[in-house]
């Protein structure tokens, strides 16, 4: 039951990693979740898909420079630290 | 103002005007206000404060012990006035920026109660199944505060039912000689991840399923904080009569809770006419409605699961 804050913590900084490292043009667009193919009509519906698609691309844009900062944080913490 | 502190003589007028400067803002006509949330009992509090502050305010020019001499001296009491004056700006700087990071008037909403308030929303919790209308009352656009509506969440029974469940659960480790301090810390922090866990997963589906709903954040945290109310009695029942007692208790709890936060959310979540208990079809109110059970049956799990470990 050693379930604290850190680890949540810990665990979201390796989610967040782990979607900024999708690459667009080898990985996204042979799945067809590639930005461009997103975009469907005006429909009322956005639908699930074309959400998930627009929220990794928005993590990817958003957080890609405050990622640098907090994984070498993160790092030189984990080193001093363990 | 105070930024003319400096130039101001030093000593007892500036330290007397102080406190009924404060006063001004306090004693403005509030009690005609429909909003109120609170009684307002500030304007008597702040006129003793004032009379309590003038003959401490007289007793400065008589330095007859080596204190009231080291504060009789001019420069001391110039830098104790200069530290009163940036005290008073800070305050002042922090109240009107604490509304950006935290939304504190909106936090006062959710602990307006009352102990009438309390004690129906408890049963309610535990006995779901009566109750008919689960509407929260509306007045002038705004939810009416919980005092007045027994479906409006509150944030002071999750609270209060959070640090119970802390102590009640050093009170079952303590029993089987399991406990020592920093386990409480533990404890703390193990629910108050799996809640945070619980409230991003479920805003991040709402954001999935495009669900249109006026649940705020602090919403979400109330509905999600009722499950500690279950876990304390099956806790406690499972200290007095041992693990039957503890299965009976939260099995009950489980269930209630599964029906309140499904009657809760079927309201917030669900589109209009799924409200008046037509079940519609399509597949978007499908999806909400896949939502709203997913989100209630994890309820009983997460109460299992932070509590069987007390229980021995």
């Amino acid at each position: 039951m050693a379930f604290t804050l850190y680890s949540l913590l810990q665990a979201a900084l390796l989610c967040v990693n782990a979607i900024a490292v999708l690459h667009e043009e080898r990985f996204l667009k042979n799945i067809g979740w590639g930005t461009d193919q997103g975009i469907g009509g005006f429909g009322e519906e956005p639908g699930i898909k074309s959400q998930l698609m627009n929220l990794i691309r928005s993590v990817r844009t958003v957080m890609r420079v405050p990622l640098i900062i907090i994984n070498s944080i993160t790092i030189v913490l984990l080193l001093l630290f363990g | 103002m105070h930024a003319a502190g400096l130039s101001a003589p030093a000593g007892t007028p500036r330290l007397r005007k102080w406190p009924s400067k404060r006063r001004v803002p306090v004693s403005q006509p509030v009690m005609a206000d429909p909003h109120q949330l609170f009684d307002d009992t500030s304007s008597a509090q702040s006129r003793g404060y004032g009379a309590q502050r003038a003959p401490g305010g007289m007793g400065y020019s008589n330095p007859s012990s080596p204190q009231e001499a080291f504060l009789a001296d001019p420069v001391s009491n110039m830098a104790m006035v200069c530290g009163s004056t940036l005290a008073a700006q800070g305050k002042e700087l922090v109240d009107k920026n604490i509304d950006r990071f935290i939304p504190v008037t909106k936090l006062k909403y959710y602990f307006a109660v009352d102990t009438v308030y309390v004690g129906k929303k408890l049963g309610l919790l535990v006995f779901p199944y009566l109750h008919q209308d689960w509407e929260v009352q509306y007045q002038q656009d705004t939810p009416v505060a919980p005092r007045f509506d027994i479906n409006a969440p509150d944030l002071y029974i999750p609270a209060m039912a959070f640090i119970t469940y802390v102590l009640v659960a050093g009170l079952a480790l303590g029993t089987q000689d399991r406990f020592s301090p920093d386990l409480l810390g533990l404890q703390a922090s193990s629910a108050l991840a799996w809640l945070t866990l619980e409230v991003l997963a479920i805003l991040l589906s709402l954001y999935l399923v495009t669900v249109n709903t006026d649940l705020t954040t602090i919403d979400l945290v109330a509905f999600l904080g009722y499950k500690y109310v279950g876990m304390i009695g099956g806790v406690l029942m499972g200290l007095l009569c041992g693990k039957i007692g503890y299965y009976l208790v939260l099995g009950w709890c489980c269930v209630s809770i599964f029906v309140f936060m499904i009657r809760t959310l079927r309201l917030k979540i669900l589109a209009e006419a799924a409200a008046e208990g037509v079940p519609v079809r399509g597949a978007r109110n499908q999806l909400r409605m896949y939502l709203t059970m997913a989100v209630a049956a994890a309820q009983p799990l997460l109460m299992y699961w932070l509590t069987f470990h007390l229980v021995r």
